[in-house]
C-alpha cells in the first residue's frame, strides 16, 4: 500500500472510530443541558449493542436493528428517569447503577449470539468521489450511521440554540425553579431528555456490534461510554467540541493500531490506553478556561428537582 | 356590597380580581384562611404581612403556581380558575417575582421568549423589546446576557417580560429590596403610568414608607388571615407595621458613640482579581473599623460585595497578607478558621448554604462557628449536651422562633434563622463582626430586633461591619458610611453628615461628580 492509501484508510477509519463516541456524547449533552447527569452511558450503549444485534440477526433487517438499539437504549434510560425524576434517587448513584445494570443485562441477552458474524452495514459507494485519492473513502465512502452522527452536530446546535423548545430545556437545566415559575413541566422535559440521551446512547452501541467490529462481544464498549461523558463535559457542552474530541480519540485509536501492526517495541497495552489518555488530556487543557465552563455548564445539572419544594 | 356578578349596577365596573374565602393548608400550617380580597382595576394596592404571614402563597395562588384548596376567584366578575402560570397570563395577569426568574447564561430576549406563551421570531421580539423599553423608560439592550446585568436592569428584564403581555394585574413580589433609591424612584413613575393606563398593581414591600408613598389601598396578612385593610396614606410607616405584627414595635435607638477605640479591622489597598466572569474585583479598597463603632457599607448587589465579604471572611485568601489587617494581625493569608481565633465574627449574606447549613439542626449549625470560641468540642469529640445548651441559648436570648434546637435550619423562617445566625455569632463575644445584608427579606419586627442586638454589641466595645443594600437600615446602623460600586469604595462620612439622597447617588457611581441639572443619574457602565 502506498503511503497515500495508508493515509486514507486511516481517516476513513478515523470517522468510523468516531461514530459510536459521537452518538453518545450528543445525547448525553442533551441530557445534561437539560440538567440531568445521566452516568449510565456506558450501561445504555452496551444493552443497544446487543439488542440491535440479536435483532438483526433474527430478522435479517439491519434498519429494524438499528431502531431496536434506539428503543432499547430509550427503554433502558427511562428506567433511570423513572428513579431519578420521578422518585428523586441520587442521580450519580442510579446512574452508576444503571451501567452496571446494562453489563449484565447485555450479557444475558447476548449469551446465544456470541461469535456469530454479521455482514455490517452497507458502505456508500459514488462512482469518482468514492475513488478519490485520501479523502475519498473517508468522506464518500461510509455507512449511513457514520453521516447520522455528523448530521447530528449541527442538528442538536440547530435544536438547542435556534428553536424554542431547546430554548425551554436550556431554561430548565439552567435554573429549574425559575422554569417552573413559569409554567415550564421541568420533569416532562427532563423525562424526554433523557430517552433522546439513550436512544442516542443505543445507535452508538448498535454502530460498535453491527458494523465497526459486526458481532458480539461481553462489554465490548470497552469504556466508551465513559468517554462519551467526558467528551461532553471537556467540550464545555458545544456539539462542535464534542465531534473534535470525538474525532481526536477515532484519530489516535486507529493510529496506535497501526502503530501495533508495524511493531513498534511498546507494550500493546500501553498503545491501547494512548486514546483514551490523549483525549482527556487534549480536553483537559482546551477547557481551562474557567469563564467557558461557567457560562456553558447547566447551573441546574445534577439537581434534583421537586415541583411542591 | 354585592354577592353576585349579575346584581352589580351597570354603571360600576367590577373589580379586576375579586378572591373569596380563599384556604390553602401545608403540612402543619394554615397558610392562608379565609382571604377575601379585592382589587380594582387601575389601583396600586399593598399586601401586607410579616415574615410567613402567607403573602407569598396567596399571590402564587393567584399567578396559578400553587392551587387553592377552597374559596373563589372572581376576575372581572366571573368565576375562573387558574390551572397554571400561563394560564393566568392568558387573563392577563403578570409577575415579577422577588427572586428573579432569570436564567443567567441565556440573553435579555431569550429569556423575555421564556415568559411569552407566543414568542415569535427572536428578531421581532427583539424589537419589541426596545419599543416598549423605550415607552416605559426602561433602558434594555435585548442582545445582552443577563449576567451581565446589574439588579435593576434584571427586574427591568422581568417587567417588560410582563408588560410585553399587556398585563390587567402586575403582581409585583419586593420589588425595590435590591434597587437603589434613584432606580426604585423610576420603578415608581413606571408603575404609577401603568396604573393611570387601567393596569391594576398588587405590590408587596417590606418597606412601608414606600408603600404610603405609591399605593392607595393596603391589605393586611396576619397569620394566613386578613386582619386589616387601610389607606395607607392616611397611616404612619410604624402604625403599618403595628398592624402586621399585632403588637407595639420597638424601633432601637442608636445611643451616641462614645470614643471609637482603637482600630480592629484594618483594610488596604486591597484589589482581588477571580477566575469567575460574573464576579466583580475589588479595586483598592481601604477602611477601617474601630472599636465601639459600626461602619455600613451600601452598594446595589453585584458591586463587589460579595468578593469583599470573601476577602475578610478568608474564604478567599489575598496575596498581599498585609491587606487585611485583623487586631494587629496581618490576616490576609489566614484562613476562616485562623480568622476567627483573632476575634472575627462573621454573618454571611446568604443564609441557607453559608451561614447555616440547612439540612442540619440548630444545636449542629449552632456548632459549626461556635466550637471556635466555645467550649463545645472537648479530645476531638462533640460535647452535644453544650451545644444542645448553646443553642438553646441563641433561641431564649434572641427570641427565635423554633421548634426546640432539634429543628432543622431550613424549617424556620428568614427572619427566625437570621436571629439565630446573628445570635450565634453575637453570643461568642466577637472582637469584631461582619454582617452582610441582616435583615434582607426578614420583617419589620425581627429587624428591629437584629438592629438592635448589632447596635448593643457594637456599644459594648466590638467593631461592626454592615455591608448591605438597605439604606433605611444603614441610616439606622451605621456612625459611619461608605458606598461599594464596581469593586471601588467611597471615602467615608459620619452618618449624621450625609443624606438618603447623597449616598444613593454614590450607589449609582457618582463619585465626585454631581448631577447634571435635570437631577438625570448618569450610570458609567
Amino acid at each position: 500500500m502506498s503511503d497515500l492509501a495508508i493515509l486514507g484508510s486511516i481517516l476513513a477509519a478515523m470517522f468510523a472510530a468516531a461514530t459510536p463516541l459521537l452518538f453518545a456524547a450528543l445525547g448525553e449533552l442533551v441530557v445534561e443541558k437539560s440538567g440531568v447527569l445521566n452516568l449510565g452511558v456506558e450501561g445504555m450503549m452496551l444493552v443497544g449493542a446487543v439488542c440491535g444485534f440479536a435483532v438483526t440477526v433474527q430478522t435479517g433487517s439491519a434498519t429494524t436493528g438499528l431502531v431496536v438499539a434506539a428503543l432499547a437504549g430509550a427503554a433502558t434510560s427511562s428506567l433511570f428517569a423513572l428513579l431519578t425524576l420521578f422518585l428523586l434517587a441520587n442521580q450519580v448513584a442510579t446512574g452508576l447503577a444503571l451501567t452496571l445494570f446494562g453489563v449484565g443485562l447485555s450479557a444475558l441477552i447476548g449469551q446465544g449470539f456470541v461469535g456469530i458474524p454479521l455482514e455490517g452495514l452497507p458502505k456508500l459507494n459514488i462512482p469518482g468521489l468514492t475513488d478519490l485519492p485520501v479523502v475519498g473513502q473517508a468522506l464518500f465512502g461510509q455507512d449511513i450511521l457514520v453521516y447520522l452522527a455528523i448530521a447530528a452536530v449541527p442538528l442538536v446546535h440547530l435544536f438547542l440554540y435556534h428553536s424554542r423548545a431547546g430554548l425551554v430545556l436550556r431554561a430548565v437545566g439552567e435554573n429549574h425553579t425559575a422554569a417552573h415559575a413559569l409554567g415550564y413541566k421541568v420533569l416532562r422535559i427532563r423525562f424526554l431528555a433523557v430517552l433522546f440521551g439513550g436512544a442516542m446512547a443505543g445507535l452508538g452501541g448498535a454502530f460498535l456490534s453491527m458494523d465497526y467490529t459486526p458481532m458480539w462481544a461481553e462489554n465490548m464498549t470497552s469504556g466508551r461510554g465513559w468517554i462519551a461523558l467526558a467528551l461532553v463535559v471537556f467540550a464545555t457542552w458545544k456539539p462542535a467540541r464534542v465531534m473534535l474530541g470525538a474525532w481526536l480519540f477515532g484519530g489516535v485509536t486507529i493510529l496506535q493500531l497501526h502503530v501495533q501492526g508495524m511493531g513498534v517495541e511498546v507494550p500493546s497495552q500501553l498503545l491501547s490506553m494512548l486514546p483514551y489518555l490523549a483525549t482527556v488530556l487534549v480536553l483537559v487543557l482546551i477547557s481551562r478556561d474557567v469563564a467557558r465552563i461557567r457560562l456553558n455548564a447547566p447551573a441546574s445539572l445534577g439537581k434534583l428537582f421537586h415541583p411542591d419544594a | 356590597m354585592h354577592s353576585h356578578a349579575e346584581t352589580i349596577p351597570p354603571d360600576a365596573a367590577p373589580p379586576r380580581l375579586e378572591l373569596r374565602g380563599i384556604t390553602k393548608r401545608f403540612p402543619g400550617c394554615l397558610a392562608n384562611d379565609h382571604v377575601d380580597l379585592i382589587l380594582k382595576p387601575g389601583e396600586i394596592h399593598a399586601l401586607l404581612g410579616e415574615n410567613g404571614a402567607g403573602k407569598s402563597t396567596l399571590v402564587k395562588m393567584i399567578y396559578g403556581v400553587l392551587h387553592a384548596d377552597s374559596g373563589v376567584m372572581l376576575w372581572q366578575g366571573k368565576e375562573t380558575t387558574v390551572p397554571n402560570p400561563a394560564g393566568a397570563r392568558k387573563l392577563g395577569i403578570g409577575m415579577v417575582f422577588q427572586h428573579f426568574s432569570l436564567f443567567d447564561t441565556l440573553t435579555v430576549t431569550e429569556n423575555i421568549a421564556l415568559g411569552l406563551d407566543e414568542a415569535g421570531p427572536m428578531e421581532a421580539l427583539a424589537e419589541r423589546i426596545r419599543t416598549v423599553s423605550e415607552r416605559y423608560g426602561l433602558a434594555l439592550d435585548p442582545a445582552r446576557h443577563v449576567f451581565h446585568l446589574s439588579v435593576g436592569e434584571r427586574q427591568r428584564v422581568e417587567i417588560v417580560r410582563c408588560l410585553l403581555q399587556d398585563p390587567k394585574l402586575l403582581i409585583m413580589d419586593e420589588p425595590t429590596s435590591v434597587l437603589t433609591p434613584q432606580e426604585a424612584a423610576k420603578l415608581f413613575e413606571t408603575l404609577r403610568r401603568l396604573a393611570a393606563e387601567g393596569c391594576t398593581i398588587l405590590y408587596i414591600s417590606h418597606k412601608l414608607e414606600e408603600i404610603r408613598a405609591l399605593c392607595s389601598r393596603a391589605t393586611v396578612l396576619r397569620a394566613g388571615k386578613v386582619v386589616g385593610a387601610c389607606d395607607p396614606r392616611q397611616e404612619t410607616a410604624r402604625g403599618l407595621a403595628e398592624m402586621m405584627m399585632g403588637a407595639e414595635l420597638a424601633i432601637p435607638e442608636r445611643p451616641p458613640q462614645a470614643q471609637a477605640g482603637a482600630p480592629r479591622l484594618s483594610v488596604r489597598h486591597l484589589s482581588t482579581t477571580s477566575a469567575n466572569p460574573f464576579a466583580t474585583n475589588l479595586k483598592d479598597v481601604s477602611f477601617e473599623v474601630r472599636a465601639g463603632e459600626i461602619l455600613g457599607i451600601a452598594g446595589v448587589a453585584g458591586n463587589g460585595q460579595a468578593e469583599l465579604m470573601a476577602a475578610l471572611s478568608g474564604e478567599t485568601l489575598i496575596a498581599d497578607a498585609t491587606s487585611v489587617v485583623i487586631e494587629g494581625t496581618a490576616a490576609g493569608q489566614l484562613g476562616p478558621r485562623a480568622r476567627r481565633a483573632l476575634g472575627l465574627a462573621f454573618v454571611p449574606e446568604e443564609r441557607l448554604g453559608r451561614g447555616a447549613v440547612p439540612e442540619l439542626s440548630l444545636s449542629e449549625n449552632a456548632l459549626l462557628s461556635g466550637y471556635a470560641r466555645e467550649p463545645l468540642v472537648r479530645g476531638g469529640m462533640v460535647h452535644f449536651a453544650r451545644a444542645r445548651a448553646y443553642a438553646e441559648t441563641i433561641i431564649k436570648g434572641f427570641n427565635v422562633v423554633a421548634h426546640g434546637h432539634r429543628a432543622e435550619a431550613r424549617s424556620l423562617s428568614g427572619g427566625n434563622l437570621q436571629k439565630f445566625i446573628i445570635g450565634r455569632e453575637i453570643l461568642q463575644r466577637p472582637k469584631l463582626l461582619v454582617v452582610g445584608q441582616p435583615t434582607w427579606g426578614v420583617d419589620a419586627g425581627a429587624a428591629a430586633a437584629i438592629h438592635k442586638a448589632l447596635i448593643g454589641l457594637a456599644r459594648s466595645g466590638a467593631a461592626v461591619l454592615v455591608i448591605s443594600q438597605d439604606l433605611d437600615e444603614l441610616f439606622v446602623l451605621s456612625d459611619r458610611i461608605s458606598v461599594l460600586f464596581h469593586g471601588r469604595l467611597s471615602d467615608s462620612r459620619p452618618t449624621h453628615e450625609t443624606s438618603v439622597e447623597r449616598i444613593g447617588l454614590l450607589m449609582g457611581g457618582l463619585f465626585g461628580t454631581p448631577p447634571d441639572e435635570d437631577g438625570e443619574i448618569v450610570r458609567a457602565v
